[in-house]
């Protein structure tokens, strides 16, 4: 019999409704997993116990008085330190706002607790989101459960690793340039990056205002539908936030397991690991995307290949665009009305103590961003970066446009490598950044985008991206849905559930 | 695929050099130690010559995307809302006093 720390939360979900478990005992599995095993994986920054299981407990309290409750209700959930939380601390992965406590709660995490859910703690994060390994944190590293010498994925890092790890049974993350993509296909999870403006942002600490989008990171594509079904849709909190209802996800996630795409057109970017554009991306993975594609085709998909010439522009648009909206939301962070202060002593006037309360409170690659942002924002350059960056933007929506006139979905590799070992790109800026390649010109288009594990690299696993019209999220998870299910009964079994003997064995193939 | 280290637009690798940075750190509050500005100033001049490459783009007729969702001004009604509590606001604040934020001094000694 399986852990309870190893179900799906929709078998959790269905085993609470039936009053099978009560969401003590499964908070309290989970709290118990947490306590044994996050010294060694690093996933959370703020676990409370205590207040988790008197919650669960008031939960268990009205199912038994027989008070209507929703599906979630009783579910443990992880968030990502991204996310302000009423009264539970949120760090954002920065020494800056180190001790915080938020005086209210972010639009998602009001709809999770308003559900039912049982927050397990804050997860660990590259600080402000601004990475792709987690290393960025100013706090601690997170690992791979995969491969504990590894990374985890970033910035949503101690997302993917408590999922992965069993410590949840599933979180949000946030992605701005791939930071639930990427770390949802290093360490084998669904990671979906919604649509632009269908998840509210209010309460997001912003990173890049026009790219950040929070989504479901899960164990299966149905987790991962259900998940952002409930913190999805309109909110009028959110000035960019879409008025408009989501698809049925959770509905189209189960209707594509059955696998039936005979009505689908797939196209494979030549840009993103197809002939030419394959410098930087590890023969392993190439080869687990293009079997993947043949399993679509086989599933009645048509394929072809499909050109997106601007793509080759996104990682340098990108670079410019994120550095610059972060430096002008960081300009927040002064340490006058929340946070930390320094050198507030009497001898050092407002200047000074904000300019040496950034100093240190922010680490090197904030900094990085936030000069490398008001460079491109200055006087006499803003149009050969900023302006000229906002154009490629046009360009590669054009590319997507035209690619969409002939196909329904697009696919692409999710990152051009597995998980790759802690500390080998932390000090070179441009390395780490390539490990976005291929899940910037979604975030740039402001389009949906799904990643789903498609075998095993070297032991370690790899995604598969799914990318969609803006508003055809459904589309993600149906093929994702099909992708997955196609995979699991080859294999006879989840993908995750392949973890323990692959991390008992090392992690080598 | 790495950054191509190509460049286009402005002299971008000698446009973020040490004294570059130590502007730009003056103009974002950010007090850096000496040991980061030499360190900075060969980071982000690689950084800079390599997102240039935007410049190789033909941009004749493209009109700059300042945002993926084609949304006008969202206004909402014009009714008052009740804002935090000012003690709870406080309560996060690093200073406060007579139910205010407690700032350094603005102006200098003179």
């Amino acid at each position: 019999m399986p852990e309870l720390t190893d179900l799906d939360a929709a078998e959790l979900g269905r085993r609470l409704a039936a009053r099978e478990l009560s969401s003590v005992e499964v908070t309290r599995a989970y709290l118990d997993r947490i306590e044994a095993e996050d010294g060694a994986v690093g996933a959370y920054l703020h676990v409370d116990g205590e207040t988790a299981l008197e919650r669960a407990a008031a939960v268990d309290a009205a199912r038994a008085a027989g008070e209507e409750q929703g599906p979630l209700a009783g579910l443990p959930v992880a968030l990502k330190d991204v996310f302000v939380t009423e009264g539970v601390p949120t760090t954002s992965g920065s020494k800056i706002l180190e001790g915080w406590r938020p005086p209210y709660d972010a639009t998602v995490a009001g709809r999770l607790k308003d559900a039912g859910t049982v927050l397990l703690g804050k997860t660990n994060m590259d600080e402000f989101a601004m990475g792709s390994s987690t290393e960025n944190s100013a706090y601690q590293v997170t690992r791979n459960p995969w491969d504990l010498s590894r990374i985890p994925g970033g910035s949503s890092g101690g997302s993917s690793a408590a999922v992965a790890g069993g410590l949840a049974p599933w979180a949000l993350g946030t992605d701005t340039g791939g930071s639930i993509r990427q770390p949802a296909a290093v360490t084998g999870l669904v990671g979906h990056k919604p649509t632009y403006g269908s998840v509210s942002r209010y309460g997001l600490i912003a990173f890049s205002s026009s790219l950040d989008q929070a989504g479901p990171m899960a164990r299966t594509v149905l987790d991962a539908a259900v998940l952002h079904e409930a913190i999805g849709g309109h909110d009028p909190r959110d000035s960019t936030s879409i008025d408009a209802p989501l698809p049925p996800l959770a509905e189209c996630a189960r209707r594509g397991a059955a696998g039936d795409l005979s009505d689908l057109k797939v196209g494979v970017v030549r840009e993103l690991g197809g002939e030419g554009h394959t410098d930087g991306y590890e023969e392993g993975v190439l080869a687990r995307v293009a079997e993947a594609v043949q399993l679509l085709e086989g599933m009645g998909a048509e394929v072809r290949e499909v050109s997106c010439p601007s793509f080759d522009l996104a990682l340098p648009a990108y670079y410019l665009i994120a550095p610059s909206e972060a430096s002008s939301n960081l300009a927040r962070f002064e340490g006058m009305r929340f946070g930390i202060r320094v050198a507030d002593d009497g001898a050092h006037d407002l200047d000074e103590v904000m300019a040496l309360t950034r100093e240190q409170g922010f680490g090197p690659e904030v900094k990085r961003r936030i000069i490398l942002g008001t460079y491109a924002l200055s006087a006499g350059y803003y149009e050969a970066y900023y302006g000229q960056a906002q154009k490629v933007r046009t360009l590669i929506t054009r590319d997507f446009t035209a690619a969409f006139a002939d196909v329904d979905v697009l696919v692409s590799p999710v990152t051009p490598t597995v998980a790759f070992p802690l500390g080998t790109r932390v000090d070179d800026p441009l390395a780490m950044y390539a490990a976005d390649l291929c899940t910037l010109p979604a975030s740039l288009a402001g389009l949906p985008a799904i990643s789903v594990p498609c075998g095993l690299s070297e032991g370690l696993p790899v995604g598969l991206q799914i990318m969609a019209p803006a508003l055809a999220d459904d589309r993600c998870y149906t093929v994702a849905a099909a992708v997955e299910a196609a995979l699991d009964s080859a294999r006879g079994g989840r993908f995750l559930d392949q973890l323990p003997t692959r991390a008992a064995a090392g992690g080598a193939a | 695929m790495e950054f191509r280290r190509s460049m286009s637009t402005p002299s971008a690798h000698d446009a973020l050099g040490r004294d570059e940075i130590a502007h730009l750190a003056t103009l974002s509050r950010l007090a850096l130690t000496d040991e980061e500005l030499d360190r900075f100033a060969g980071q982000l001049g690689a950084v800079l010559d390599a997102v240039a490459q935007v410049g190789e783009a033909d941009v004749a007729d493209v009109d700059p995307m300042t945002h993926a969702v084609p949304l006008t001004n969202v206004l909402r009604e014009d009714v008052a809302t009740p804002s935090l509590p000012r003690d709870v606001v406080l309560a996060g604040a690093p200073a406060a006093e007579d139910d205010r934020f407690r700032v350094p001094r603005i102006l200098g000694e003179e």
